[in-house]
Order: C-alpha cells, then structure tokens, then sequence
C-alpha cells in the first residue's frame, strides 16, 4: 500500500516539478504518503490550470467535477493482494471530494472477478461501468493483415514458420506481445544469416544494391535452390551467361525481383478476393480466417486441396444476394489495390454484375416452366402414363437446360478459379523467393518453444554439443572419460534404478575416471579410492542435487533418491 | 421537547445538536454526561461499538463540531502504520496551537517519543484547560499494529498527565480487542441497530422542498417494505431513495396523479424497485447507467450486468492444464491409475474407503496436489503429444496469477510446489466445451 502511494507520490511529484521550474525539488523521503498531502497537491495543481485559463469558466452540473479526475490504471486487477485494493477503494472514497479518482482495473479473467475480490461493503463505493476491448484473435488478424498482407513491406514469413507462430499464440498464451517478438525474431535471424537478404528491401534502393553486388554474392544467387531451377528452364545460350556474366546475372536479377514484388501486389488482392467467397460458405472448409487461408496458399497449390474442390462446390450453390454482395466486395477490392493489372478484372465483375440485374427481369419466366411441369403430373392418370411421365421428367431433369442464372453462376466460379490459378501461386515456386521469404522454422522453435530439460539433458549426455572440444566427440552409450566429471555422473546415474547407492555410485565413476591411465595404471589397490576423486565425485553430485536430478532420501541413509525418468 | 439537557453548554446548541442526531439521543446525553464540563477530566478512554451505518462516526463528529471540542480525528485504516497514525495525530494537534504556523513534519517512531511530543504539543493556550479528544475511527486496525498501540492509547491521559480522552470507534466488540497481557478497560458503549421505525424517520428527514413531507414519506415507506427484508443498511437505503425518487414523482410530474393517489403510485413503482433490487443493489450495473436507463425509459433486459459477462478465453493447452488441475484436485489419488493408463488393475474396495465414501469430493472442497502429478494428467488427457516446454510451465503460473488456481504450500519450497484448484465444475464445463 505504501509503495502504490509512493509511487503515486512519486510521480505527481516529477509532473509537478516540470510543470512549475521555481517548485522546489522535494526528496521523496521527506514527502509523507498520506492522503492529505495527495489532496494538497491536487488543489495546488488544480488551482494553477484555473487561474491561467480565467476565461474558461466551467459550467457546474450536478455531476461533471470542478476539475478533472486523477486517473489511476490498474493493470491486471487479480495479481493485486485483495486487502491492498480494498483498502485504498475505501480510503480513496472517503476522499472522493477532495481528490476526485477514477479507477480502471484490467481484468484478464471475468467480471465476476470483482465480486470475489471485494466484499459488498467495498463494491457498494463504486459505481461499476463495464468496457470490453476487442478479442486477441481478432487482434492478431490486424497484425497478420497489416504486416503480412500487404505490399509495402518486402519481408515475409514463410509457411512453416508462420505456422509455427500462430500455434505458440493459440495453443500457449494467446499473447499478441510474444507474436510481435517472435516476428521481431524472425527479422533479425533473417537479415542475420542469408547473405542475399540485402536485397529485401524498398525497390527503389533494390536497383542500387544489385548493381553494387559483388562477385561472392553473385555466387550466392546462383546457389540458391530456385535460381537454379529458373537456370535449367532456359535456353542453353542464356545458362550459360548467367552462369558465368555477372552484369547478365544482375540484370536478371533486378527483372526477378520486379516480378517478385508485383507477384506480391497480385497476390494479396486476389487473396482477399477468395478470403470474401470462403469465409461465408458453411463449414469453413478452407478456414474462416484470412490468416488461415494465408497459409493454406503458402503451403502447395490451393487449386488442388480437396478443401479447395469442396468450397467451388458450395460456391456453385450460393443464392443471388450473397453472389452479388460479394461481387461488389471484390469489385472494391481490386479497385483499390494498386497495380494495374486488374482493370480488366474490375470489368469483368462489373459485367457480371450487370447480368445479374438484368436477371431480376427475366425471373418470371423462369417460374412458368417449373409451374407447368407441376401441373402434368397432377392430372389425373393410370399407372402405365404416370410411369411414362416420371420417366420423362428425369430425362428431362438430366438434360434440364440449366437456368441463366446457374450459368451465370457457373461463370463467375470458373473465372474466380482462373484468377486463383494465375495469381495464387504458393511462393515457393517464384524464383529468387528465399531472399524475401523466412522459412527456417526450426530455429525459431529453438528460440521460442524454450525447452529447457531437453537443453540439460543434451548437455550432460553429449557435451560435445555446447562444448565444441573435439575429444568429447562420442558415439552414445560409451562414457568418454574425457568428458567433464558431471557428465560422467549423469549418465551413471541414468542407468540406476529409483535409489542409488552413493557408494557404489563412486565406484563406478573412479572406475570411469581412472581408466585414462590405463595400462600404465601403478598398482594402487583398487579398494582404496583416491582422494581428489573422491572430492570430484562429491562436488559433481551436489551439482547434479541441485539441479534437481537427485535428492537424499530419507529412508536410508547413504542413497539418493532419482527424480527423473526416461524422456523428461 | 429538548431531551439533551446539560448545565455546562448552551440550550440552542443542544436543541441543534438533537435535530442531527434523530433516534441516537439516549446514547448522546449518555456522552454527554461522561464528557462533563470542558475542563473536567472526562474517563481516559471510551469504546463505541456496532454495526455499519449504525452511527457512530456521524454522531461522534456532529457533537463534537456542534459543541466545539477541541478534538482530533483519525482513520486507522488510511494510516495503517503506527509511525503514520502517530505523525497524524501530532500533526492535527499542531492546527490547534497558534505558534507555529506551519506544519513541520515532526518524526514519532515509537509510542515514547509521541507522548513526550504530545505533551509538548498539548502545552497550548487554548487546550491547557478544555478536555482534548482523540477519536480513532475502525480501531479494530489497532489490532495489526504493534502491540504496545493499543495499551498505550487506552491509558493515554494516565500516560501524558493530560486533560485527554481517547475514544475508539469500531464495529467489533471490545472482547475480541483485549490484549492478552491485560490492559486498562476502557468504558463501552453500544449504538444500537435502526429499527425500521427510526430508519423511517431519518430517511424522511432528507426530502427535497419541492415535495412536501408526507409525500416523501409515503415514498419511503414503500421503498422500506421492499427493501427491508434484504438491506438495514442506512448508507445503501439513503443512495436507493435518491436514485428511485424521480421515477416515483413521475406520474405527478406528468400530472397523472396527484400526490395522495398511493395506489396508482405503487402499481409505478413497484416493478422498478424489484429490478432495481436485482441490478444496482447487487452493484451489476453502475448507478449513473441506471440513470440513463431511467430517463431512457428503454428496456431494462438490454442491459447485461457484470454477471452475465462469464466467458472466458484461454489458449488451448491452458484450458488443458485448468482441467487436468480440476482432475487432480477432485479425483483421489488411488482413481488415477485407473483412469488415466490402458491397463489398470481393478482397485479393493478396502474397509477404509467404505467409511469414507460418504463425503462427496465436491463439498469438501478442492485439495492439494503436487506439480508431477498436474503434469501426469496433463500428458494423459491430451491427445497430441505435448512437448515439456517452458511455455507450459509458464502457464502454470499465469493461472495463478489469474487465481485459477492457487498455490498451497510456503513459497520457497522450489522442489515440491503444490496447487490447488480454485474453480467450480460449471467453468470447467463450459471450458471443457
């Protein structure tokens, strides 16, 4: 309690002092935390804003204040201990008059919350208003969309790794903070360890760059897995000089990352195009989110996942309304994206969205035919005619000539498909796609997915792992007795049972340690166990005690109890 | 009929003081009687108890502003330190001394150097012949301090040779405050509860003039008939009055009724006060929203209040662990083998378990368990495999922080942490959905 009005203290304290340079800077020692000298302040600090405004005359109604409310933010309301908050609600209240507060607790669980924190007598001092913010998920969709989806920035993450991301914010701590820093991770292991990524950037100084690449770095493009692939579709003349001419090769260069940027303006644009169908088909078969749909594109080519198939197909059978709002979303779309590419595309649309007004029109007619088929089979008739027109009417339902609607709907379906098979090729295809395009996803999870016994127990069973010391390099199973006294008494202890006799235990490593010597051992008599082993033995198990492989047991003396088991 | 009678103060303040005070005048002349006159030296401390809102810090400070006693006024609670409440009391003495001018912050650690102080202090013109007063509001906080506090404060005129009474306020009875190596038994006084009568006639004492008297009180007479039965509390039923009475002059505003038509006034609003009942009174909704809703006139039912807010989000593998740690709370230990591996053996029902199977888990509340055994269940219950990593144990603790479950067990034991799970079956219903 006193260190929240210190630190309420505090800080009024540093805002007063700037606002006023002849105010005397007061240690904070000698300021008593009290409420007095809170209110004190209050009316000092409140009294300067009036007399310097004397033309702004507040109008006072029965409930705005005279002046305005201290504010005071209370992150994460349940972390707080119960009878600090309630104290300082009741104290604050019964000087609400002087020292007007407004408080805002965050709640990470419910509002109910409030109920059990504070008893009635302490809730019934405050007037209760409720603020929701948005949903995190819906939050991270902002991030996935201002970041990934868009033009501006070259960077982009690729599918592994994206997905590796979004499992850490679903499955672990729907955390947006720890998103961002994982991406942050992202930028600087990419800009780190490719060479090439020099190149990501805006276009303008891309060009620049190129120019300025020097022979090793040529090399490198060349080594890359999609550059090699773009060299083995041309003509053999042309691998040739890309292979060999590096002003060539930059030229080609430039031209690939052209096309790399505009295959990103086209992408997003028609990613939102088909996010707009799908995300109102029933069942969501390709995801509901843009995000999911995102990685869907990134992983292979969309067109051919049976989730894809099974979405045209509920795509053929949307009703009008919903066809042509979604039309006109698209339509929007396209137009405000920036490239040029989709004039003809708005076009298009704007055809189809001709058409079907112009249908409205036609509707009527459509009714009569299916009228006139009900009122045949409502004639009165015997067996052998009844057969012969349900026969009929299949026939006919077979070959039914499909109306201008369903055709027109069968259009736009075929010409959104063309437009995802053209522009919605998953990145891994385009060449040059490794410099923009982070996919390394193990590392990531190295980073971020910490799993620290794994870490322990990889140190203590392969120290040549961390250690780097060319003699520790041991095939597994033989105890190197090179290898540092901790790991020797590890892996000895791994082999034990649920208590270990220390003696033996000794033993067993001396026996371990002193086997370097080998056959020009002296003939110390194999009793009698060396002191500075000993101590070394000794020193490893408290190490191994403490970090929490081992206890003493208490039910016999000399053992110790394992607390670990196969696989952590 | 003036019932305040005392030779050492003049009648009109009297008569004043009684018209504040409604329904407490047997326990104000009885203080009036033990303070005496001003120079007499009254008893050395005094003990006010009863329930909230019964009282008792309104009548102290009313009669002692009404009378002018020198007096000095402080709330344990907002100086829950003994340093504190000390420098408080010095400080509020010195505005009673006309030399300094200034209050210097005087330092008082110890009870010591505050009575020496407060001797000091004390050595005034104004306060060497008049009794001072000292009254220490919620002194059940006295309890938390240091012990020599409240010992000293109750033989405090004995300790500073002074003309000083000190006089605790508390809502808890004076057998829970004696301290165990005795002290001096100060003199008890008991504020009894309102009756419903006396409530009656306070609350009709603040009508607003633009309705007259009678008119208020047949208003207060039906918000008392609903709402008695749930709530004595003068405090809560002053804000209800407040809060209700426009609705109630509605129709004669609107110039429906007249202010003798009771009837129609109650059919208005009786329907109001029962939601009211269920929405402000039970604090689900703010009372300037209510306000809103009142002038709206819209629907009430659009309003969800706190409690209908329960939905909780929380990562998939968080929502795992809250429910293995439900598990493990509830289940015994023996059922867990059984439930948890393919191959179980059956469990003997042994004569001990046959005694002991009365008590379902659920009403004895959630128990301890260890962090191994979260862990076990966790690894069982979910059906993808789960790697060990640090965000899983990290989870443990941020439900912690969010009081989902607790943690049983001193903080420092690091090789055995134990939890407990502190929510019902319903949420893990809802999560388990």
């Amino acid at each position: 309690m006193q260190k929240l009005m210190g630190q309420l203290m505090n800080c009024y304290v540093d805002v007063d002092s700037l606002e006023d340079e002849d105010y005397v800077q007061v240690s904070q020692n000698r300021i008593r935390c009290s409420m007095t000298s809170l209110t004190n302040w209050y009316e000092t600090v409140t009294k300067k804003t009036d007399s310097e405004t004397p033309s702004k005359k507040r109008t006072s109604s029965s409930r705005d204040w005279q002046s305005p409310p201290v504010v005071v933010i209370f992150k994460d309301m349940e972390s707080f201990t119960t009878k600090v908050l309630q104290d300082f609600i009741v104290i604050s209240s019964q000087h609400i008059r002087e020292l007007p507060l407004v408080l805002i607790f965050g709640i990470a669980t419910s509002p109910m919350i409030i109920h059990s924190l504070l008893p009635h007598s302490v809730s019934s001092l405050l007037c209760i208003e409720l603020f929701q913010s948005l949903s995190c998920k819906e939050h991270l969709s902002t991030i996935i969309d201002k970041l990934l989806l868009t033009a501006q920035f070259p960077f982009k993450l690729g599918e592994k790794v994206l997905q590796v991301l979004i499992n850490i914010f679903l499955y672990h701590d729907l955390s947006v903070q720890n998103f961002i820093k994982g991406f942050q991770l992202c930028i600087v292991e990419h800009f780190y360890s490719q060479p090439l990524s020099v190149l990501c950037c805006q276009p303008v100084d891309a060009k620049k760059r190129v120019n300025s690449l020097s022979h090793d770095q040529c090399e490198n493009i060349r080594k890359l897995p999609s550059f090699r692939r773009y060299v083995e579709s041309q003509v053999s003349e042309k691998q040739i000089a890309l292979l060999t001419a590096d002003n060539f090769l930059k030229e080609i260069t430039q031209k690939l990352l052209e096309d790399l940027r505009v295959y990103h303006e086209n992408y997003v644009s028609v990613l939102r195009c088909l996010h707009v169908f799908t995300s109102s088909l029933p069942k969501y078969p390709l995801g509901k989110q843009i995000r999911e749909l995102h990685c869907a594109c990134l992983e292979n080519r969309v067109w051919e996942t049976e989730e894809y198939e099974s979405s045209l197909q509920l795509a053929r059978m949307l009703n009008k309304s919903d066809l042509v709002t979604m039309l006109q979303q698209c339509v929007e779309i396209f137009v405000s994206s920036s490239g040029n590419e989709f004039d003809k595309t708005v076009e298009k649309l704007k055809e189809f969205l001709t058409q079907f007004q112009k249908l409205e029109a036609e509707a009527f007619q459509e009714r009569d035919v299916s009228v006139s088929s009900q009122k045949e089979l409502q004639k009165k008739t015997d067996l052998y005619h009844l057969q012969k027109t349900l026969l009929e009417l299949k026939e006919s339902r077979r070959s039914k000539k499909l109306t201008k609607f369903e055709m027109l709907r069968f259009e736009v379906v075929d010409y959104i498909d063309s437009l995802v098979r053209n522009y919605l090729v998953p990145a891994d295809h385009k060449t040059l796609h490794e410099i923009a395009y982070f996919n390394t996803a193990s590392v990531l999870r190295g980073h971020l997915n910490a799993a620290p016994r794994i870490a322990l127990h990889t140190a203590l069973n392969n120290p040549y792992c961390y250690l780097k010391n060319q003699a520790l390099k041991s095939d597994g199973g033989r105890i190197s007795n090179k290898a540092p006294d901790i790991c020797i008494v590890y892996k000895l202890h791994l082999e034990c049972g649920r208590l270990i006799n220390l003696v033996d235990w000794l033993e067993a490593f001396s026996t371990v340690v002193m086997a370097v010597e080998g056959p020009n051992a002296d003939a110390a008599s194999s009793d009698q166990v060396d002191d500075i082993i000993h101590a070394r033995f000794i020193r490893a198990v408290s190490e191994l005690e403490l970090l929490g492989f081992i206890k003493p047991s208490k039910r016999k003396t000399d053992h110790v109890a394992r607390l670990t088991w196969g696989g952590c | 009929m003036p019932n305040l009678e005392h030779p050492a103060y003049p009648a009109a303040t009297l008569l004043h003081l009684e018209s504040l005070v409604p329904c407490r005048e047997s326990q104000v002349s009885m203080l009036l009687s033990i303070f005496g006159e001003r120079q007499q030296f009254s008893f050395p401390s005094i003990f006010i108890y009863g329930h909230t809102s019964s009282g008792k810090t309104y009548v102290m400070q009313t009669l002692l502003n009404t009378l002018q006693l020198p007096h000095v006024f402080v709330n344990c609670v907002e100086y829950f330190t003994s340093r504190l409440l000390l420098e408080e009391i010095l400080i509020q003495l010195q505005s009673y001394s006309s030399e300094t001018e200034q209050t210097s912050h005087v330092p008082c650690d110890t009870f010591n150097d505050f009575v020496r102080l407060f001797k000091q202090a004390v050595a005034s013109r104004e306060l060497e012949d008049q009794t001072l007063y000292v009254v220490l509001d919620r002194a059940e906080q006295l309890r938390e301090m240091e012990v020599n506090i409240l010992p000293g404060f109750l033989r405090l005129q004995e300790l500073t040779d002074r003309n000083v009474t000190v006089v605790l306020l508390s809502e808890i009875v004076w057998e829970l405050f004696r301290p165990s190596t005795g002290c001096f038994e100060p003199f008890t006084l008991y504020f009894p509860d309102y009756s419903i009568g006396h409530l009656q006639k306070i609350l009709s004492q603040n009508h607003p003039p633009e309705y007259s008297a009678d008119f208020y009180a047949a208003y207060i007479n039906i918000l008392l008939g609903v709402f008695y039965m749930v709530c004595r509390d003068l405090k809560e039923l002053q804000h209800l009055a407040a809060l209700n009475f426009s609705k109630y002059c509605e129709p004669v505003v609107r110039g429906e009724a007249n202010e003798r038509d009771t009837r129609k006034l109650w059919k208005n609003i009786e329907p109001h006060l029962k939601k009211a009942m269920q929405t402000v009174y039970l604090r689900e909704i703010s009372s300037s929203q209510w306000e809103r809703l009142q002038r709206d006139d819209g629907e009430p039912g659009q309003l969800k209040g706190l409690s209908a807010h329960t939905h909780m989000e929380l990562p998939y593998y968080s929502k795992f662990l809250l429910i293995a740690a439900y598990l493990a709370s509830y289940n015994p230990v023996r059922t867990d083998k059984r439930f948890f591996l393919k191959h179980h053996g059956k469990i003997r029902k042994t004569n001990f378990m046959k005694k002991h199977e009365k008590t379902s888990n659920h009403l004895l509340g959630p128990k301890p368990f260890p962090l191994d055994r979260l862990l076990a269940i966790l690894y069982s219950i979910v059906d993808i495999r789960v790697a060990p990593t640090a965000n899983i144990f990290s989870q443990i603790t941020s439900l912690v922080t969010l009081q989902l479950l607790s943690m049983v067990g001193h903080n420092d034991q690091l090789d055995g942490p134990r939890y407990k799970c502190t929510v019902s079956l319903d949420f893990i219903r809802a999560i388990a959905r």
